[in-house]
C-alpha cells in the first residue's frame, strides 16, 4: 500500500516537472499558431538553441546557471525576431504544405549546424550545488532540480497569465487570436504584435530548452526528437490558448512518466493512442478557440 | 500567326479535357531510361530497385498530396504495413511474390480506408497530428511485437519463391529490378488513368475550392477517403516490393523520417504533376548515395537548404523550373 503510494507520488512529481518543461517550450507555439495559423515544425530549434546557449556559456565563459537561463531567453528571442522578419513573414499567406516543408527544412539545417558547431554528443549540464541533492518533505525525498523546475514553471505560468489577461498587450493578443481582421480594423498592428509574440514564445522555448537540459539532453537531434511531444501539447491543448496547452502538458507529462514506470513494455504506444483518441473527440483540442 | 498562338486558339477548355489523357511521347521517357541500367550499372541494381520502389511510393503520395491536397506526415504507415505484411508472409512459409504483394496491398488499403474514414474529418494541424501519431503508434507497435515483426532487430528469414515460378531472386538484384520496374509500370498506367478521369478532376477541384465542390454536389469526403485508400494500396505495394526484393524488413520502413523523406523527394520533383515522383526520387536518392557517404551531417544541411529554396523560390520543384525555362524559350521565339 505504502509502496503504491510512493510510486504514485513519484509519478506525479516526475510527470509534473516534465510537464512544466513541455509547457514552457510549447506555449509559444500554441499562441503563434493560433495567431497566424502558421504550421511551425521548427519550434524545437529554438528550444535546442536555448539549451546550447545555456550549456555553452556555462562551460566556456563560466556564467552561473541562473544568468545563463536569462541569456538563453534573451538570445533566442533576439534570433527569432530575425527569423520571423526575414523568413517566416514571407510564408504567412502560403499553403499548409509550404509552411510544413519550409520549417522542416529549417530544422534540418539547424540540426546540421548544431552538429558542425558543437559536435554530435549531448551537452553536459553543470548544475549548481544548490540544485543538487534532495529536499525532504513529508518524510520523502524530492530531487531539488525537479522541485526547482516546478517552482519556475508555476512562476512563468503566473507571469504569462498576468501578461495575457491583465495588460494591454495581452488584450491585443487575445483580440487578434479571436478575430484578426477585426483587430486590425481597430488599429492594432497585428504584424508587430506577431513579431513580439513570436519573440516571446521562442524566448520561452529557449528558456525551456535551457531549464530542461538535464531531462531532455541537448544534442543535434533535439528539434525532431521532441517535436512530436511539443506538437501533441499544442494540438491536444488547442491553438491560441494558455490553459489548453497546460492541461495537455500535464496529461502528457504525467501519462508519459506513468507509462515509463508502470508499463514499460507498452511504451509510447499508449501516449500516441490516447492522443489520437483525444483529437478524435475534440478535433480543435481541449480548449481550442476555433 | 505564330505557331504557339495557333495552338492556343485550337485548344479550347473542352478540347484540353478531351485530349489531356492522350499519351505524349515524352511520357515514355522514364520507361526508356529504366532499361539501360540493367546492363550498364549492374552493380547498382539494388539501388536501382530501391529507386523504382520509392518512385511508386512517391507516386502514391502525389495522389493524396498533389491531387487531393491532403497534407500527411504519416504516409509511411502504409508503406510499412505493406512491407511487414509481405515480409511476415514470406518469413512464415508463403514466399510467392505476387500474392504477397496482393496481401500487402489489401492490408494497407484496408487500414487506409478505415483511418481515412476516421481522420479526414479534421483539418490543418489536427489532421497533420493524426497522420503523424498513427505512423508513430504503428511503429511503436511493430517495435513491441517482436515475436511477429522481429522488433528492433528487423524481420529476418524471408525466403522468396521464384517470380512466376520461373525467375529466382538473385544476389545481384536482376530479378528484383525487373520485377519492381514491371510493378511500377502497371501502377503508373493505373495512376495516370485516375488523375485524368472525372474522379481525378474532382479531386483537383476539392483541392482548389472545397466549398464550390460541396455546392455542386460532389461527395467530398467520400472522394477523399477513396483516394486515401487507393494511395494506401499503392504505398502498401511499394512497401511489399521493398520487403521482397531486399528480403528484410526493418523498423525504419514505418517512421516519421520516411514519411518526411518521401515528401521531400516528391516536392523536389514537383507536386501534383504525376512525373514529379519520377524526377525527384532518382535525383534525391542518387545525390544521397553520393553525398551522404561523404558526410551525413552535411547531407542534412543540403536537404534542408533545398527545401527552403524550393519553398521560397521554386514552388513546383525541378519540373516547375523546367516548365518555366520552356516558357521563357517559347516566348522569346519571334
Amino acid at each position: 500500500m505504502d509502496q503504491a503510494l510512493a510510486i504514485a507520488v513519484s509519478i506525479l512529481f516526475l510527470g509534473t516537472a516534465y510537464a512544466m518543461i513541455l509547457y514552457i517550450i510549447s506555449v509559444g507555439l500554441s499562441v503563434t499558431m493560433g495567431l497566424m495559423g502558421f504550421q511551425n515544425l521548427a519550434h524545437g530549434v529554438f528550444a535546442m538553441a536555448g539549451g546550447y546557449v545555456c550549456t555553452r556559456t556555462m562551460a566556456e565563459f563560466g556564467v552561473p546557471f541562473l544568468p545563463s537561463l536569462v541569456l538563453a531567453f534573451v538570445v533566442v528571442a533576439a534570433i527569432s525576431v530575425a527569423f520571423e522578419r526575414l523568413l517566416y513573414a514571407r510564408l504567412y499567406g502560403a499553403g499548409e504544405l509550404e509552411q510544413v516543408l519550409f520549417t522542416i527544412g529549417l530544422a534540418f539545417m539547424a540540426i546540421a549546424a548544431a552538429k558542425f558547431m558543437f559536435g554530435p554528443i549531448s551537452q553536459r549540464v553543470d548544475l549548481p550545488d544548490y540544485l543538487k541533492g534532495q529536499i525532504e518533505f513529508m518524510g520523502r525525498g524530492f530531487p531539488t532540480y525537479r522541485v526547482f523546475l516546478i517552482v519556475v514553471g508555476v512562476a512563468i505560468i503566473a507571469a504569462l497569465w498576468l501578461a495575457i489577461e491583465r495588460t494591454t498587450f495581452g488584450a491585443q493578443v487575445r483580440a487578434a487570436v479571436d478575430n484578426r481582421r477585426m483587430a486590425e480594423s481597430l488599429g492594432i498592428n497585428t504584424g508587430r504584435l506577431f513579431t513580439l509574440t513570436f519573440a516571446l514564445g521562442s524566448g520561452l522555448a529557449g528558456l525551456g530548452g535551457a531549464l530542461g537540459a538535464d531531462i531532455l539532453p541537448v544534442d543535434p537531434g533535439y528539434p525532431l526528437r521532441h517535436l512530436v511531444y511539443f506538437l501533441i501539447v499544442v494540438a491536444v491543448g488547442g491553438l491560441g490558448s494558455l490553459r489548453g496547452p497546460f492541461v495537455a502538458a500535464l496529461l502528457l507529462g504525467i501519462g508519459d512518466s506513468a507509462c515509463t514506470i508502470l508499463v514499460p513494455q507498452i511504451g509510447a504506444f499508449f501516449v500516441y493512442a490516447v492522443t489520437l483518441g483525444l483529437l478524435l473527440w475534440r478535433p480543435q483540442g481541449l480548449f481550442g478557440r476555433m | 500567326m505564330a505557331p504557339h498562338a495557333r495552338d492556343a486558339a485550337r485548344t479550347s477548355p473542352v478540347d484540353s479535357l478531351v485530349t489531356r489523357h492522350r499519351l505524349r511521347p515524352l511520357e515514355l521517357l522514364p520507361w526508356v531510361l529504366v532499361i539501360p541500367p540493367y546492363w550498364l550499372f549492374d552493380t547498382y541494381l539494388p539501388l536501382g530497385s530501391e529507386i523504382l520502389i520509392m518512385v511508386l511510393f512517391a507516386l502514391s503520395l502525389d495522389l493524396i498530396l498533389g491531387y487531393a491536397g491532403i497534407v500527411t506526415l504519416g504516409h509511411a504507415a502504409f508503406f510499412g504495413l505493406g512491407a511487414y505484411t509481405a515480409g511476415i508472409l514470406a518469413a512464415n512459409g508463403w514466399g510467392e511474390p505476387i500474392s504477397g504483394l496482393a496481401a500487402a496491398a489489401a492490408v494497407a488499403g484496408a487500414t487506409g480506408y478505415v483511418t481515412g474514414r476516421i481522420i479526414l474529418r479534421a483539418h490543418g494541424l489536427t489532421l497533420l497530428m493524426m497522420t503523424l501519431v498513427i505512423v508513430l503508434a504503428l511503429n511503436e507497435a511493430a517495435n513491441r511485437m517482436g515475436w511477429l515483426t522481429g522488433g528492433a532487430d528487423g524481420l529476418s528469414g524471408i525466403e522468396m519463391w521464384p517470380l512466376l515460378g520461373l525467375f529466382r531472386f538473385d544476389l545481384y538484384g536482376r530479378t528484383g529490378y525487373v520485377y519492381a520496374a514491371a510493378v511500377l509500370f502497371v501502377a503508373w498506367i493505373f495512376v495516370r488513368r485516375i488523375v485524368h478521369s472525372p474522379f481525378g478532376r474532382s479531386l483537383t477541384g476539392i483541392r482548389e475550392n472545397v466549398t464550390r465542390m460541396h455546392a455542386i454536389g460532389v461527395p467530398v469526403r467520400t472522394r477523399q477517403v477513396t483516394i486515401y485508400a487507393i494511395a494506401a494500396v499503392l504505398a502498401g505495394i511499394a512497401g511489399g516490393l521493398l520487403a521482397q526484393t531486399t528480403q528484410s524488413v526493418a523498423l525504419t520502413v514505418m517512421t516519421f523520417e520516411r514519411s518526411g523523406a518521401i515528401l521531400i523527394m516528391l516536392v523536389l520533383g514537383g507536386v501534383g504533376r504525376l512525373y514529379g515522383a519520377f524526377v525527384g526520387v532518382p535525383a534525391y536518392m542518387i545525390a544521397q548515395d553520393n553525398l551522404a557517404r561523404l558526410d551525413p551531417v552535411y547531407w542534412y544541411f543540403w536537404v534542408g537548404l533545398m527545401l527552403v529554396v524550393v519553398v521560397l523560390f521554386a514552388r513546383g520543384g525541378i519540373l516547375g523550373i523546367v516548365d518555366r525555362a520552356r516558357d521563357l524559350v517559347v516566348r522569346r521565339r519571334p
